[in-house]
């Protein structure tokens, strides 16, 4: 809403966009026309009560406001940070058509943040325990979700997350500036506070083997997409060259940005190129912007086709990124480290079945974007470990892990959801199918006795 | 959080610690690894599996950097952050009728638990171990222990063999047929050793070791050139056939945060006099 000047954020890792006050949240609230059929539920993934939520907050009652939400949803102060709300509720507003939507995602944030600051939320009632064991491999939006879920509805569980702090890509991947670090913790805390036990540094597959796993009552997958690609061009293995995940990794969970009172370094380059044009790009430039990098975005098709959202280019073009559109690497230079990258341009035809322009690469229009670090954010795949490894686990072309409508795989007992299901998508479809989920392996585990 | 069990200095700089961590030490196999991070602030660093006994599992390091020196100033019952593992793919272990398992330097702690392995297998299994001088070689009881028949050597001939393993390496293969080899060190000593092998076409297999971050595929930090295919080290390996491996690109990347690692020890070694006088001094 009222975002920090890109000249006081590129020096720091705050948020961009400081929130909403009391006073604001309510006035924003009074302008929803409380629909009879409201549409902004349609488009939430998670069915959260829009109108009745904003109804309590338009009478200043923030606690109500986010029982209701919390109801639904379990982090809620993650959602209504890095939800694409323009294409789900916001989009879905009434008031979309006339201009602009109420701010419904700044409203969610308003009410989980209200709630973590001002009091300790009574935790949601749990049913009683059946004494059924569920098993969750990961712990991003996706595994947390289910596991709040199953926890509600009195079964025992326990989450495998492979790194040292739990949260996924909430807490490795998506910036400071965009997703402080104590929100997500605080709404994984309260996951945890339901009675969900998480086992980090283990990975599932080889602290616990699959037999191990599948000994459970029930499994919920949900390892992510973290399964970086590279470009396989030549020069890709020099020093220098990084996938984001990297990059993104050392700076938000190694804290590479405080070396050396932080012991993992990061290359921090003074001319760095990013490659891709998705909110992972983005993400990994605005970073390298505030390790006071100069920035370039080097992408095969038009600004208006990344598939980053809006926002978020718009955020990077405010703090100084370079858009290089219409471009293609296709050779990296450098002896030791990199030097330069070299790339095509692209001349754009046709359409394909996303309704994008395809990109065709334009012979002899070589040029040379001068960097000496190249960070490649193209897209990451399923994480293949674990899904490798059990015996009978269907997969699909990309390394999906294949599940019907209700998230059950080719295994009876083994369902999955988010990332490793759907292809590297967003943090609410993620707890979205968790969610579906996990209903369904209730009502397996009920069903059993 | 994780114990420390039991910890001591097997040579100048060289330790050996023992850490109780069931989730590792269930499934631990010979050739994999764990990673560790003593505190908040601290950094992932992978260090081999080279022992198992119960719910504790042993890693044998050099103090080089930061967190290896801070590692060497732990002691019994302190604990260490995070340690997550096993990681990797286990050694490729079955019965090829002769091996020869050689280490280098502290790339020794890895050779007893393959050699071991080897031996369960079938094998006859040949140790060669070297280090620059007597006072470095470590292991030396253990692998007599676990292998039919063991070399020792040394760069300046203050124990056993005057030189390098692969001086060694090449006699065997003269004298006998062997059908395996395993070498696990220094990069460039892995790359130099397997050299010997190439011309007598005998399967040769190295450990690798790039820099890593999560271990468990995620990043491609640990990336690695195997065969002219780009490998991640901590999943596809850290065991690769020797004769694919181009050790050149891994020396470079090894590289890549030199300036920042020599701050970070310094920073640290400083800080520890601090600490160290004001103790004197209470
Ligand atoms: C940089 C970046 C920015 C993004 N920005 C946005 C955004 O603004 N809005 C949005 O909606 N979405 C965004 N996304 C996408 C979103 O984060 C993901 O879709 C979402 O996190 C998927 O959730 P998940 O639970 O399926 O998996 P993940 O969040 O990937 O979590 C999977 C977890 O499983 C663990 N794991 C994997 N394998 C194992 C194993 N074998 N054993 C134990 N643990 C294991 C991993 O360590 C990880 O912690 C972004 C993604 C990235 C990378
Ligand atoms: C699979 C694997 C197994 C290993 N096993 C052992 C072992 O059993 N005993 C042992 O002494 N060493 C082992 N190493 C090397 C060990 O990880 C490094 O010595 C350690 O990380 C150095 O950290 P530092 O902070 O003390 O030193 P630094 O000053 O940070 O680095 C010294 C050198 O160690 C390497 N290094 C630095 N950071 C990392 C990192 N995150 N990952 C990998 N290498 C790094 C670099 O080449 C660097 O130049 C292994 C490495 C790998 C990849
Ligand atoms: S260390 Fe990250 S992929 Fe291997």
């Amino acid at each position: 809403m009222r975002d920090r000047s890109p000249d006081l954020r590129i020096h720091d890792f705050q948020e961009v966009d400081p929130g909403l006050n009391g006073q604001e949240a309510i006035a924003e609230a009074m302008l929803c026309l409380q629909c009879k059929k409201p549409l902004c539920v349609d488009g939430c993934p998670v069915g959260i009560d829009i109108p009745g939520f904003i109804a309590q907050v338009a009478e200043g009652n923030f606690l109500a406001a986010y029982e209701i939400i919390r109801s639904e949803n379990m982090l809620p102060a993650i959602c209504g940070r890095v939800c694409p709300q323009e294409v789900q509720c916001e989009g879905a507003c009434v008031l979309a058509n006339k201009g602009s939507p109420v701010a419904i995602g700044a409203l969610e944030r308003f009410v989980a943040d209200r709630a973590r600051e001002e009091t300790d939320p009574k935790p949601p009632a749990l049913a009683e325990q059946t004494g059924k064991r569920v098993a969750v491999v990961g712990s991003g939006p996706a595994g947390v979700t289910a596991a709040a879920e199953l926890v509600r509805r009195g079964h025992s569980v326990t989450i495998f997350e492979s790194l040292h702090e739990a949260g996924g890509v909430l807490i490795y991947g998506i910036p400071e500036f965009r997703l402080p670090k104590e929100v997500v913790r605080a709404e994984i805390e309260g996951v945890k506070d339901l009675g969900v036990t998480v086992h980090l540094n283990h990975l599932a597959g080889r602290s616990i083997t699959p037999e191990e796993l599948l000994g459970h009552d029930a499994v919920f997958l949900a390892m992510g997409a973290g399964l970086p690609h590279f470009m396989g061009i030549d020069g890709e293995n020099l020093n220098g060259v990084y996938s984001a995940n990297e990059f993104l990794t050392r700076v938000n969970l190694m804290h590479a940005d405080r070396f050396p009172e932080s012991d993992t370094p990061v290359m921090q380059g003074r001319r760095v190129a990013v490659v891709g044009g998705g909110n992972v790009a983005m993400d990994a430039a605005r970073v390298a912007r505030r390790l006071g990098a100069e920035a370039a975005l080097i992408y095969r098709r038009r600004e208006e086709d990344m598939p980053a959202r809006k926002a978020e280019t718009e955020h990077a073009k405010e703090e100084g990124v370079r858009f290089i559109t219409c471009a293609n690497p296709v050779k990296i230079y450098g002896e030791q480290s990199v030097t330069g990258i070299e790339c095509l341009r692209m001349d754009l035809q046709g359409t394909d079945e996303s309704g994008r322009p395809v990109p065709r690469p334009v012979e002899g229009s070589n040029f040379v974007v001068d960097a000496d670090l190249c960070i490649i954010a193209i897209g990451q795949s399923p994480n293949p470990l674990l899904a490798r490894m059990i015996p009978g686990l269907r997969l699909g072309k990309r390394g999906t892990v294949l599940v019907d409508d209700d998230g059950r795989t080719s295994i009876p007992h083994v369902f999955a959801g988010g990332d490793i299901s759907t292809g590297a998508a967003t943090v609410i479809t993620a707890m979205g199918s968790a969610k579906v989920a996990a209903v369904a392996i209730d009502r397996m585990l009920m069903e059993q006795g | 959080m994780y114990r420390i069990k039991e910890k001591k200095e097997l040579a100048d700089g060289i330790y050996e610690c023992w850490i109780e961590a069931p989730h590792i030490s269930r499934h631990a196999r010979a050739g994999q690894f764990l990673v560790l991070r003593i505190d908040d602030s601290g950094e992932r660093i992978p260090l081999t599996i080279s022992g198992v006994d119960g719910d504790d599992v042993r890693v044998i390091y050099m103090a080089v950097g930061k967190t290896t020196h801070y590692l060497a100033s732990l002691g019994e019952g302190d604990l260490i952050r995070d340690v997550a593992g096993p990681l990797g793919t286990p050694a490729t272990i079955r019965d090829y009728g002769t091996c020869v398992v050689i280490g280098g330097g502290v790339g020794i702690a890895c050779t007893p638990i393959i050699a071991k392995e080897l031996r369960e297998a079938g094998n006859r299994v040949i140790g060669i171990i070297g280090a620059r001088n007597a006072g470095l070689l470590i292991c030396e009881d253990e692998m007599r222990d676990v292998c039919d028949e063991l070399f020792v050597c040394t760069d300046d001939g203050s124990s056993g063999y005057h030189g390098f393993p692969a001086g060694l390496l090449k006699r065997e293969l003269e004298a006998l047929s062997i059908d395996a080899v395993w070498i696990i060190g220094p990069a460039i000593m892995m790359k130099i050793t397997s050299e010997v092998t190439r011309p007598y076409g005998v399967k040769t297999f190295v450990s690798l070791n790039p820099i890593m971050v999560d271990g468990t595929g995620m990043c491609g930090s640990c990336r690695v050139t195997v065969g002219g295919e780009t490998k991640f080290a901590c999943v596809d390996g850290p065991e690769f056939d020797a004769h694919q491996v181009d050790f050149d690109e891994l020396m470079r990347r090894q590289r890549i945060y030199l300036d920042q690692e020599k701050e970070a020890l310094a920073l640290y070694q400083n800080h520890e006099c601090r600490c160290m006088g004001d103790r004197k001094h209470a």
